[in-house]
């Protein structure tokens, strides 16, 4: 296919390449036909032009990076959010060395959080994609079977927190109903980080699977075909044939999974607010930040951590996405 | 960085009150439970103070007209009525002044008070006593009301220490509070025999009498993390004393002194008699233990009676005294009420209408709406007051002093980022007082500065 894709490509070079020769046979400076280009658009089209780059620009300077920027300043200052920029108190070092010292929730949030990453990326995401090959294979029912897994992905996440209340309430809830447990799913905090787990498991699984499925539709059955012909497996088929050709959206999932890893925010805060066992540094910024609390210096701080970690993935990422295109 | 702040924001407005954990909250639900019965009320009460308009007026000054705005919280059904019934009879008395009542959804309301404020707040605005009400006066966002109480009639000295900011000079109007008890089923304590115990000693042996009887004897209930902290309030209150306590909250003793430490060591001996795996039940599921009589006791605020029949066979006793030499007259018992902002838009109509709502006449068309609270007003008419509130008002009548509740006598940021995880450790894991302490005091030093 790669190759197929680069042959197309081909033509296309050449055809510039002769443009090009003919510019400069018919008009001597090998720049003109590019500029004459140029001059073609209008007055109203270079504004257009001019407008479509600026407007995007302006939104993500506004609200990516000077908030960023922002929250990194902050980070090294004290202030309750009341009065002038005046009453902002530079501080140093003084919040990161508080959140790593003495704030006791820090460490079990970044532990939480490695832990979401991690079981999204080894259970739930696998899982979702071992969903998606099933349903390929156009066994009965296998709407029924898609639209169910995939509702979950349409309730927000808060409403997940409510419906998996219903199971997980320990006095109410189904699940001690069943099992004729006492156990505190929501409230002992050695379990409920993966009660809450589970809940977004459930949702994530539904959203791989669906991106999952959509790519698998697109896979040319030529290449099945071939392979079955030649004598592989079902499994040898997906592993070397189906999987390496599916490379664009593997990395879309895996960029997904991390992505709703680090954002992970809304089930644990309709949980406890991220307390007492379900700490996540999103919740712990949000506790710190919003409301009358106002430690909007302590509560960058903790975003900062937030925004190296997210840094380190963004630029893994990236490193590998810009290899592959060389 | 910004995305979990605004999805806060937005989530805020999502989640139920049975899940969120402010003050707004278990005050709302008090509120919207006790709705449909009173909103029948409201016609005949309307009629009724037209005609008893002769109260001992407190109006500042007949310069008072035009326009004025009151930035409301009161946001579900019956107390958003009951304040347009007060504004109703303000504006009819007043003749004058109108007022726009501009109401915003109570966690709205909360979280965004820094910037309502900061803003273009309403002329007046509803907020609490405490720490919390001191703060914006002495950040400079709320407006002198020294010459408004000057002409108040009825309140008594707690209420006015309560309105009074760190300068001395009065900020706030109080409408009504409720008191922190622990509360019983008469039917419960007839049918075993028990009657309410007056020392720590005899509250064990009654729990112990539960145990045995097969009820559990205090229920419990601390996942939003708030009602806690009344436990650990009326703890330190009986064992150090009032003054200790607030002393405590603004930080002027240290965290991981003895004398706290001893609070906790007591609040550990008495977890064995709580209800078990708090942490995950809010306080209206435990209230459901105390309604299904499955529970003999439960330490909280009056509103509890929505949960238990609209406190119908409900009673109460002040938490018994642990130490004679300190006593058991000093309780928790939150009060709510109004503010002026700093730079009102029409400061004579503004105080006109405060000087109108600390008035006994508007506090008892209020009460009549919203049924659950003591009017803070000792004048008010409360002629209509259930059982609960009868016996709600003497108690606070006869305590010498009243505390706030832990999160409105001491800093939002310290009560909600430091305290409420550092009680549910300690729920959790009730062995380590002295790390727990520790913990507590190196982050207090932190933010207190």
């Amino acid at each position: 296919m790669t190759a197929m894709a680069t042959g197309a490509e081909l033509p296309v070079v050449d055809d510039r390449s002769a443009q090009t020769v003919g510019g400069v046979a018919s008009g001597g400076a090998p720049h003109r036909g590019r500029r004459h280009h140029l001059q073609q658009l209008t007055a109203r089209d270079r504004i257009v032009v001019a407008l479509m780059v600026a407007i995007p620009l302006l939104l993500v300077v506004v609200l990516v990076w000077v908030p960023a920027i922002a929250t990194v300043l902050l980070s090294f200052t004290s202030w309750n959010g009341i009065g002038g920029l005046d009453t902002i108190k530079w501080v140093g070092m003084a919040n990161y060395d508080n959140v790593v010292t003495i704030y006791p929730p820090f460490v079990p949030a970044v532990e939480h959080n490695l832990l979401w990453l991690a079981i999204l990326f080894f259970l739930a995401t696998p899982f979702g994609m071992f969903l998606a090959v099933l349903l390929d294979k156009e066994i009965k029912g296998s709407r029924i079977y898609q639209t169910s897994i995939y509702l979950p992905v349409v309730l927000s996440l808060a409403l997940v927190g409510f419906i998996w209340q219903l199971f997980y309430s320990r006095d109410q809830g189904l699940l001690n109903a069943l099992l004729g447990t006492k156990i505190d799913w929501y409230g002992d905090p050695k379990v409920n980080i993966w009660a809450v787990l589970v809940a977004a498991s459930w949702r994530h699984v539904g959203y791989i699977m669906l991106l999952y499925l959509a790519g698998l539709k697109g896979v040319d059955p030529t290449l099945r075909e071939a392979a079955t012909i030649d004598g592989a497996t079902q499994v040898q088929t997906f592993f070397r044939i189906v999987f390496p050709v599916m490379r664009p959206i593997n990395v879309i999932v895996l960029v997904i999974t991390v992505i709703e890893a680090l954002r992970a925010f809304d089930l644990v805060w309709v949980v406890n607010k991220g307390r007492n066992g379900l700490e996540l540094i999103s919740a712990l910024v949000t506790q710190n930040v919003v409301g009358e609390a106002s430690r909007i210096g302590f509560g960058s701080a903790l975003a900062t951590f937030m925004l190296i970690v997210s840094v380190v993935f963004i630029s893994i990422y990236l490193a590998t996405v810009l290899r592959e295109d060389k | 960085m910004s995305r979990p702040q605004s999805e806060a924001e937005y989530l805020a407005k999502l989640i139920p009150p049975s899940v969120a954990a402010t003050q707004f909250n278990r005050r709302s639900m008090v509120k919207g439970a006790l709705g449909v019965g009173a909103a029948l009320s409201v016609p005949g009460l309307l009629a009724a103070c037209g005609s008893s308009s002769s109260t001992a007026g407190a109006t500042a000054g007949a310069a008072a007209s035009g326009t004025t705005s009151l930035g409301s919280n009161y946001s579900d059904a019956i107390p958003k009525g009951a304040m347009q019934a007060v504004v109703d009879a303000y504006q009819k008395k007043s003749g004058k002044v109108t007022v726009k009542v501009n109401t915003v959804d109570h966690n709205t309301f909360q979280e965004n008070i820094n910037n309502y404020l900061q803003g273009k707040p309403d002329d007046v605005f509803t907020w609490f006593a405490g720490y919390r009400m001191r703060f914006f006066a002495s950040q400079g966002l709320a407006g002198d009301l020294s010459d408004v109480w000057k002409k108040f009639t009825g309140f008594s000295d707690a209420f006015k220490t309560a309105s009074t900011g760190d300068d001395g000079k009065q900020y706030f109007v109080p409408i009504y509070n409720y008191p922190w008890a622990v509360f019983y089923r008469p039917s419960v304590f007839t049918k075993y025999g028990y009657t309410a115990p007056k020392t720590l000693d005899e509250m064990k042996t009654l729990a112990a009498q539960m145990q045995k009887d097969g009820l559990v004897p205090i229920a419990f209930g601390d996942k939003d993390g708030w009602p806690a902290m009344g436990t650990f309030d009326i703890l330190n209150m009986r064992i150090n004393g009032f003054q200790f306590h607030i002393d405590l909250m603004a930080h002027k003793h240290a965290w991981n002194d003895p004398k706290v430490k001893q609070v906790f060591s007591t609040w550990a001996g008495l977890l064995p008699l709580h209800q078990p795996a708090s942490l995950g039940r809010t306080w209206q599921e435990a209230a459901q233990s105390l309604q299904q009589k499955k529970a003999g006791m439960y330490l909280l605020g009056s509103f509890v009676s929505q949960q238990v029949d609209q406190g119908k066979d409900l009673d109460f006793f002040t938490f018994p005294e642990i130490d004679s030499t300190v006593g058991s007259d000093a309780l928790d018992a939150p009060i709510d009420g109004f503010m002026m902002a700093k730079k009102p838009s029409n400061e004579a109509a503004a105080k006109d209408f405060l000087a109108y709502l600390g008035t006994p006449e508007a506090e008892a068309i209020y009460g009549k709406t919203d049924t659950s609270d003591v009017l803070a007003n000792t004048n008010a008419d409360t002629s209509f007051y259930n059982d609960v509130q009868k016996k709600s008002a003497a108690l606070i009548g006869s305590a010498k002093n009243i505390a706030q509740f832990m999160d409105r006598d001491t800093r939002p940021d310290f009560a909600s980022t430091v305290m409420i995880p550092a009680i549910q450790t300690f729920i959790g894991k009730p062995s380590d007082v002295d790390g727990l302490c520790n913990s507590i005091e190196a982050q207090a030093k932190s933010i207190f500065v």
